[in-house]
């Protein structure tokens, strides 16, 4: 479904197709507690043009991949244990430093939640985002806050000129992600990965927010990796969803089939325990009990203790990841159940 | 006709802008609350819905009486609480307790959830005298569903929700009538945060408590409160019951907050008309004259600059509404459940 394969209006040279693919990726953190599985065998891609959601709840591991696909992932506590990140079909783990640092801001870039603490407090915002241009680029130092004013300019922050001189504290909070934005999106990457952009923001500045990102997206046919809890935001924006439980992926889906027949207990559980706000709801349906201690994840499928549906298989092995039908993935011994009941 | 329970006339509460550090001067104020006037009443869940630094936690907290309004009145059972003496005032706290919204800050992490939840007693002496006070703590730990093995634990043993559970236990001890909710469940996790909400139904049907629900969710809004009071800038701009505000509000902040709300279903991605509002909040030092929402309304007239709207009941509407040009408007697309 989401193959978009003419690059759009704005997407002159880019290539297109598999640009970012996550291969069956592993990382522990080593503690003096014990070891944490943070991350068990994730798979996922992003095309050109196209907005990937990453839904999980906190520990899911969502944040953690991120890291690791940038190369900021503190290590130790972190050791990859195995598995490939590709950017253009070319396994990043085992890149030079240098090589990987070519990529971070060129070819894959991110932007954080929270933004005043993601912002050097005591360099002007203008000066961070042009710095890009000057190491980067090689331009000059007044080419580099021409092109900073520009990218501020197009992230529509008022004023861009005067703004250029301001400090990041001086800047209101939806300002800030602007800023954030304009900055990573400075050197045109192909990819960009947003963890949790709107979650720190005021509803009606998440949905400048949001409009803003989507745009910038279909202008430059920008793979969008977005990284949330918030199942409204998903539906608005995503083309795809995975789902992460426990550092798998639990489920792959194109956004509306996912809403309209989930095909992973833990995913039916998230839908029905939202409150919305367009129905005036009986109780909530609740998931019970907790997520599973990283240090010690319940044999089987990790999710078993919690599943309304779970039989005995499921807590001796460990459901794969496996194709259900066109462009959806579902680690659940019972999906086609699941899916197929009315 | 239900008693009121809590009534609140034109609350002010203004924090002074100082300048200077020996010599300090006033050089203006925050006006944090500027004139909310509302009614609780007994066993209902009021909802106050709005953006950051529109003043609901600064209403939470005078309500609390943590402290004092610069103006107006909050009325408890008939009497000015402003008037009442230091042993009326006390018995008054027993009444109105707080959960609040980050269970990791809010419990002393050197205390156990037995003395956490007990604490209250010290001070209350006569809700439980000492010996029965383990038994007491142990029924609040069942009533909200903990363990009540678990009263030697401390809280970093606990998940968050399981800790905003032990902070709403807290807030039962005295048995109140009246729980204040301030964000309680806004740090938890999706799947975490629908079992709260199902307790705080739940004790407030056993034990017929009165909810002021503050929070900026407003599908989590919807959901507990019978009704609500939408906040802008330190004012009520729309009050009604959850029908009113949601199916039929009349204020345009009320609207535009509403519209924003991405709702779970990719299905009303098209239908769905987002009301954009441009600029940030203006600073509740100095707000703008008339009514505060005019920098950022499309239905902005000079008369918006010059009067200052009456939180009032308008023609063609059955709620009050504090905009000169009021209207009905459907944003939500209203599925019965």
């Amino acid at each position: 479904m989401s193959e978009q394969s003419a690059p759009g209006a704005g997407g002159a040279g880019r290539p297109s197709g598999r640009l970012l693919e996550v291969d069956d990726l592993r990382v522990e953190f080593r503690t003096q507690d014990g070891v944490a599985k943070v991350i068990n065998g994730v798979t996922y891609h992003v095309d050109a043009g196209e907005t990937l959601a990453v839904l999980g709840e906190s520990g899911s591991g969502k944040s953690v991949t991120a890291q690791t696909v940038m190369g900021i992932l503190d290590m130790p506590p972190g050791f990859v244990t195995g598995g490939q990140v590709r950017f253009h079909g070319k396994d990043m783990l085992t890149m030079s430093a240098e090589e990987r640092r070519r990529i971070r801001g060129e070819g894959i870039a991110m932007i954080f939640q929270d933004s005043l603490s993601a912002l050097n407090p005591v360099f002007t915002v203008g000066f961070q985002i042009a710095e890009q241009f000057r190491i980067r680029r090689g331009t000059s130092r007044a080419e580099a806050k021409k092109r900073a004013i520009e990218m501020l300019d197009q992230v529509k922050i008022p004023n861009a000129k005067g703004r250029f001189s301001n400090y990041p504290h001086q800047f209101s909070g939806g300002m800030r992600q602007r800023a954030m934005i304009a900055m990573s999106l400075a050197l045109d990457p192909e990819v960009l990965i947003a963890d949790e952009p709107t979650t720190a923001l005021d509803v009606t500045v998440q949905a400048q927010i949001m409009d803003l990102l989507g745009e910038l997206q279909r202008e430059r046919q920008m793979g969008l990796i977005l990284i949330t809890h918030d199942l409204g935001v998903v539906a608005d924006v995503a083309d795809r969803i995975a789902v992460m439980y426990a550092g798998r992926i639990v489920e792959e889906a194109d956004v509306y089939d996912l809403y309209a027949k989930p095909a992973h207990p833990y995913t039916l559980g998230l839908l029905d325990s939202i409150p919305r706000m367009d129905e005036k709801g009986q109780q909530l349906r609740t998931i019970k009990g907790l997520p599973p201690n990283l240090m010690n994840i319940p044999p089987g499928c990790p999710f078993n203790p919690r599943c309304p549906m779970a039989q005995p298989v499921c807590r001796e092995k460990v459901p794969p990841l496996l194709q259900i039908g066109a462009g959806r993935a579902s680690a659940c011994h019972f999906a086609e159940e699941l899916v197929n009941r009315d | 006709m239900t008693e009121n329970i809590l009534e609140v006339r034109d609350l002010v509460k203004h924090y002074p802008v100082t300048q200077g550090i020996v010599f300090k001067k006033t050089v203006g104020h925050v006006k944090a609350v500027d004139g909310v006037s509302f009614d609780l009443r007994a066993g209902e869940t009021l909802g106050v819905v709005g953006e950051s630094g529109c003043g609901k936690s600064t209403l939470s907290r005078v309500l609390m009486s943590l402290e004092k309004p610069t103006a107006g009145q909050v009325v408890y059972k008939g009497q000015d609480v402003a008037t009442l003496s230091a042993g009326a005032m006390r018995r008054l706290r027993r009444q109105i307790q707080l959960v609040m919204q980050d269970p990791y800050t809010s419990l002393n992490p050197r205390m156990t959830v037995g003395d956490l939840i007990g604490e209250p007693f010290e001070i209350h002496p006569d809700v439980a005298p000492k010996g029965s006070r383990r038994g007491k703590v142990k029924e609040l730990l069942d009533l909200v569903g903990l363990n009540p093995e678990h009263i030697n634990r401390y809280p970093h043993q606990f998940s968050g929700g399981q800790r905003q559970r032990i902070g709403i236990a807290r807030a039962l001890a005295l048995r109140p009538e009246i729980i204040i909710c301030d964000e309680p469940v806004s740090a938890l996790d999706v799947s975490i945060q629908a079992q709260v909400m199902n307790l705080l139904e739940k004790l407030q049907n056993e034990l017929g408590l009165s909810y002021v629900f503050i929070a900026h969710d407003l599908s989590v809004v919807r959901h507990l409160s019978d009704r609500v009071a939408v906040m802008y800038l330190g004012k009520i701009v729309e009050i009604g019951t959850e029908d009113e505000i949601y199916e039929r509000p009349t204020h345009p902040y009320t609207q535009a907050l509403l519209s924003a709300v991405p709702v779970p279903d990719p299905t009303l991605r098209e239908s769905k008309a987002i009301i954009r509002l441009t600029g940030d909040v203006p600073s509740p030092i100095s707000p703008p004259s008339g009514c505060r929402f005019r920098t950022r309304c499309w239905k902005a007239q000079d008369v918006c600059a010059e009067q200052v709207p009456l939180l009032e009941v308008r023609p063609g509407s059955d709620h009050p509404s504090a905009c000169h040009f009021a209207e009905k408007r459907e944003i939500v697309a209203s599925h019965p459940a």
